[in-house]
């Protein structure tokens, strides 16, 4: 078999920029003024929820590539008044596409679920998806039965999407178009601490 | 597997009576008026340990708790894609302070290796998992014993807690304790329903 050759130049039109993880996520954690919880996936898109500043409300994955948004569904089905976003990569996602049925069935109301889409493994080495030429991951999701998603078009149209997020009536997905830059930070690997952090910061638990 | 049938009075004067109820909950399944099913045992011990949330990927021998669970508005019941999937929920759950359980079968244990080393045990999360044992004591497939054959090791190989429940008389005793452990000492607990228990699925020509 030849090389994939696809790149994201090579996909499927569509009207939205390629944005930047690092100020999208930043854009993000500015609009969170109600200790919203934030489950950030494997890899840069952790670094780059790490980056942004940290909360007491940001759960960092080191491992379990995929499982962003069936973390945020226990944690928003846990915490009902309790508004959740998952950022997770295009390449974890597609490890774990069945959780969008899932989450569609139960419909939670607080939870919003962001795609960061470049196509590539970019932790690995920047090799493309199977899905970089040929998939469009928002129509993946509509298709599961998230009915509200939809693809940012630019930076303004992001926060809009997340304004309306922040008092949706059942689940949302957004799915931002992004380069292939790393991730600006590096989340330290302390799983203990940051889920006794985040257990803290959710009000589960209080600090010794 | 099963003993030669005798009248139930003279089994009741042969027998101490907690042997009496594992043979009678491993033979037929069925119960006498005082007794519990295993299922409701499972239902009623998640219910008094406050353990509300319950994904699972279904199994034959499972059928009928998944349905008393989705008949008791205490739980929430769902199906997941995948048990990985039901294992990050359970976790988030967990953090969000609500406590659930997984409930799967042995070949769906098989493809936890990565979350339960990169998730559940690093993190410290006391996932609850109920497996139904499938691939031992009169499997049918032999693709089925080989996966159940990898279950033990892997859970031994993480240092992980796990108890593989074979009689009734037993069966609360190790659902309640092994969830209290669970959640004492954040760490996950794997608890294998045997065909002995349950009955198992068998070949039906």
């Amino acid at each position: 078999m030849s090389e994939p050759v696809s790149k994201p130049s090579h996909r499927p039109a569509r009207n939205t920029k390629v944005m930047n993880r690092f100020d999208i996520t930043s854009r993000l954690v500015a609009k969170l003024k109600n200790e919203e919880a934030v489950i950030g996936g494997i890899g840069n898109t952790n670094f780059d929820l790490w980056a942004a500043g940290r909360r007491p409300q940001n759960f960092y994955m080191l491992g379990s590539m995929g499982l962003a948004f069936p973390i945020a569904l226990g944690v928003a089905l846990a915490q009902p008044e309790r508004r959740v976003f998952a950022l997770e990569g295009d390449g974890s996602l597609l490890m774990q596409i069945g959780c969008l049925s899932t989450i569609a069935m139960l419909a939670p109301k607080n939870l919003c679920m962001i795609v960061m889409d470049n196509g590539v493994y970019q932790i690995t080495g920047a090799q493309p998806t199977p899905a970089a030429a040929v998939s469009d991951i928002v129509a993946i999701a509509a298709g599961c039965g998230l009915a509200d998603s939809a693809w940012a078009a630019d930076e303004e149209d992001f926060e809009r999407l997340v304004d309306q997020s922040l008092s949706a009536s059942g689940p949302m997905l957004i799915g931002v178009r992004i380069d292939d830059r790393p991730g600006v930070g590096t989340t330290r690997r302390d799983p203990v601490q940051i889920r006794e952090r985040f257990m803290m910061g959710l009000g589960v638990r209080q600090a010794l | 597997m099963a003993p030669a049938e005798k009248p139930m009075s003279s089994r009741k004067s042969h027998q101490p009576t907690s042997d009496r109820k594992a043979l009678d909950g491993k033979t037929s399944g069925e119960k006498a008026p005082h007794e519990q099913a295993w299922h409701d045992v499972v239902l009623e011990t998640f219910k008094r340990n406050d353990i509300r949330l319950i994904p699972y990927v279904p199994d034959r021998v499972l059928t009928t708790l998944i349905r008393t669970l989705h008949a008791d508005p205490f739980f929430t019941t769902f199906p997941t894609a995948r048990e990985e999937e039901a294992v990050g929920i359970v976790s988030g759950a967990w953090m969000g302070g609500m406590r659930g359980a997984v409930l799967m079968q042995t070949s769906g244990f098989a493809t936890l290796a990565n979350v339960l080393a990169s998730l559940a045990v690093p993190y410290q999360i006391p996932l609850i998992m109920l497996v139904s044992e499938r691939g031992t004591l009169g499997e049918f497939n032999y693709g089925q014993s080989l996966v159940c054959h990898t279950m033990r090791p892997v859970l031994d190989s993480l240092a992980m807690e796990h108890h593989t429940a074979t009689r009734l008389d037993e069966f609360e005793f190790v659902v309640d304790r092994s969830i209290k452990q669970a959640v004492a000492t954040q760490a996950p607990v794997a608890l294998i329903l045997s065909p002995l228990l349950t009955g198992g699925k068998v070949f039906e020509q």
